[in-house]
């Protein structure tokens, strides 16, 4: 009996959270359906917001799906060496590396950018292109790769593996394709996950680095709050769900396969 | 196709191994295998005997001055991938990433082989195992012992010209070590490989090897054969390092030894001598106590079913180990006598 309450008080706990962090969301994509927000939704539900938000922010969208792509590309590239590397060299260096590189996290966006703007903001043809945008996200987000990616590599008897490797033949690269990369892949997906979501919603710094042509999603949408309709914010937070949604999706399903055969060969050992 | 390449001989020319911090792993090691030698390092941790296994294997270089011949040929400055040694490590490195199959077949794949030979040759050697049920499993999935089987065909499917095995058997249980151990010796001698066995166990040390390197401090204690190396140890080290050995201290006058316990004569004995050792075997109960020419007390008695095993207190720092065949109990503080062949005896 006693269980039973016990349970009813921390399902209905959990309820109370879920609401709470979930009414917002659906209060806010039904703003952005609605004809006229203060009236409420007795005025009807229309599709004009969402259309009017994807003719004139389109190109954030399609900005920020870019800039956060190859952010992701840059973190892979950079990442994943780097993590390599202070995982095989356990040196009192490489720990201080280890340390040096979460400091953009640390730092406030804003400062990062200042800083950027401060050395780099001369160079024309670079400040008003998004790659500027791009260095800074790349900065605060190759942290969360090399973290993730390192904590796998870490958990894993490298050193032996790859000696292991190497005694049946495999020089350094056929060693870090076969046994380096398929064995640190939760944590590249991780990594990946983490980065995406990250570069995808950044407005700290991006708000500092964008220039009128190079407006990412999130800086697009508080423009929009803060010059617009309500409706057409809220609109705007409905597509920004919509299309970050399916990339999520997309880069958990790309883990997916190996789980389920991993179950399925669980299921037949028993 | 023969099982592996033609045996290879290998030589070790003046090798040594100072780590970066400073630290002497290996003092100069000159030592040549032969052929087809199964030849096993033996001694405590930190004696030398798994960088030595590393340096033959190309995993460390040796100290500059140091080389590693093949057959004659120096390898010294190849990498482990180009030497064609096969390794099996104390924690097996099997790559989690493939299933057993994928990792029996890996080493193959690497030297392009077509995939129905692979396929072939993996069959092969999970058959020479006898683990072709494992064939599909994970890693994960196995227990200790099947894992060692996987390394071990893993290691022997790319017909290696060596195989070197740094303590294999160590993360297992006992009596799994004792299956393991013959299968290997099995193995080894079927195959007529050359084989580099690293361990710190003495039994492992003694059932394996043609030759048996005892190593201490970094430095060779002695070189040779179970045999030589039990019944005549170098020095005081091996003679403790490997099996039982008792020690009588005392006083050498015209051949005879005398000791708190007795008096024991043996025509060989150097006048300088304070100092006697001998194996348990090389000890009995005397049948009439009253006339032995050693006596002592019997500290503790254990029945190990075949025989006891007995510890019999002489007055030394140390009880004697002795072992009786007797079908009685024995009682603490009961007094015994003692009867040594002079053949075992040993001054070091």
């Amino acid at each position: 009996m006693r269980n039973r309450l016990l349970f009813s008080l921390q399902l209905g706990f959990t309820l109370l959270v879920c609401a709470f962090l979930i009414v917002p969301v659906v209060l806010s994509i039904l703003a952005g359906l609605t004809v006229n927000y203060f009236v409420g939704l007795e005025s009807g539900l229309t599709l004009r917001w969402v259309i009017a938000v994807w003719d004139g922010y389109r190109d954030t969208i399609f900005l920020s799906i870019g800039i956060s792509l190859a952010c992701l590309a840059l973190t892979l590239v950079l990442g994943i060496p780097t993590a390599y590397v202070l995982a095989k060299r356990q040196s009192a260096l490489s720990r201080a590396i280890e340390e040096l590189l979460v400091m953009p996290v640390a730092v406030p966006g804003l400062a990062t950018a200042l800083a950027l703007i401060v050395t780099y903001g001369s160079l024309q043809g670079f400040r008003t292109s998004w790659t500027f945008i791009l260095v800074g996200h790349v900065l605060f987000t190759l942290p969360f790769m090399v973290r993730s990616v390192l904590a796998v590599l870490m958990a894993i008897d490298l050193k032996t593996l790859e000696e292991g490797a190497a005694s049946l033949g495999a020089g350094f690269w056929r060693r870090f394709r076969d046994i380096v990369l398929p064995n640190c892949r939760a944590g590249i997906l991780a990594g990946s996950l983490m980065v995406v979501t990250l570069s995808m919603g950044e407005f700290n710094m991006t708000w500092l680095l964008h220039t009128p042509l190079t407006k990412t999603l999130p800086v697009g949408l508080a423009d929009a709050y803060a010059s617009l309709r309500l409706e057409i914010g809220s609109a705007y937070t409905l597509v920004f769900f919509l299309m970050i949604m399916p990339l999520l999706i997309a880069l958990q399903l790309f883990a997916q396969p190996r789980l389920e055969k991993f179950v399925a060969e669980d299921d037949k050992n028993d | 196709m023969t099982e592996t390449n033609a045996p290879l001989a290998i030589t070790l020319r003046n090798c040594a191994k100072t780590f970066a911090d400073g630290t002497r792993a290996l003092e100069p090691l000159n030592l040549a295998i032969d052929a087809g030698e199964t030849v096993v390092f033996l001694g405590p941790s930190g004696c030398g005997k798994t960088t030595t296994l590393r340096i033959i294997a190309g995993l460390e270089e040796p100290d500059a001055g140091g080389a590693v011949l093949f057959d004659g040929t120096d390898v010294t400055a190849l990498p482990i991938e180009r030497r064609n040694v096969g390794m099996v490590f104390q924690s097996y490195a099997l790559f989690p990433n493939m299933s057993v199959a994928e990792n029996i077949g890996y080493g193959l794949k690497i030297r392009r082989m077509p995939a129905a030979q692979i396929r072939a040759r993996v069959a092969e050697m999970l058959g020479m195992m006898r683990i072709e049920k494992l064939a599909d499993r994970r890693i994960d999935q196995l227990s200790g012992g099947q894992r060692q089987r996987v390394a071990l065909a893993r290691a022997l499917a790319v017909r290696p010209r060596a195989l070197l095995l740094d303590e294999p058997l160590t993360a297992l249980d006992a009596k799994l070590r004792d299956t393991l151990r013959l299968e290997i010796d099995t193995l080894l001698r079927s195959l007529q490989i050359t084989a580099i066995y690293v361990t710190h166990d003495q039994a492992e040390a003694m059932a394996l090897g043609d030759r048996i390197v005892v190593m201490e401090h970094g430095r060779v204690a002695q070189i040779g054969s179970p045999r030589e190396i039990y019944q005549k140890p170098a020095s005081r080290f091996v003679a403790e390092f490997i099996g039982t050995m008792n020690r009588l201290t005392g006083r050498a006058e015209n051949g005879v030894f005398s000791c708190r316990a007795g008096r024991i004569a043996w025509a060989d004995l150097p006048a300088h001598a304070t100092e006697i050792l001998f194996r348990p075997e090389d000890i009995r109960l005397a049948e009439t106590p009253e006339q032995a020419s050693l006596r002592g007390q019997v500290a503790a008695a254990f029945f190990l079913g075949d025989r006891t095993r007995l510890f019999v207190d002489v007055g030394e720092a140390q009880p004697l180990v002795v072992e009786s065949a007797a079908r009685r109990d024995f009682s603490h503080g009961e007094a015994v006598g003692l009867t040594i062949d002079p053949r075992g005896l040993l001054v070091l």
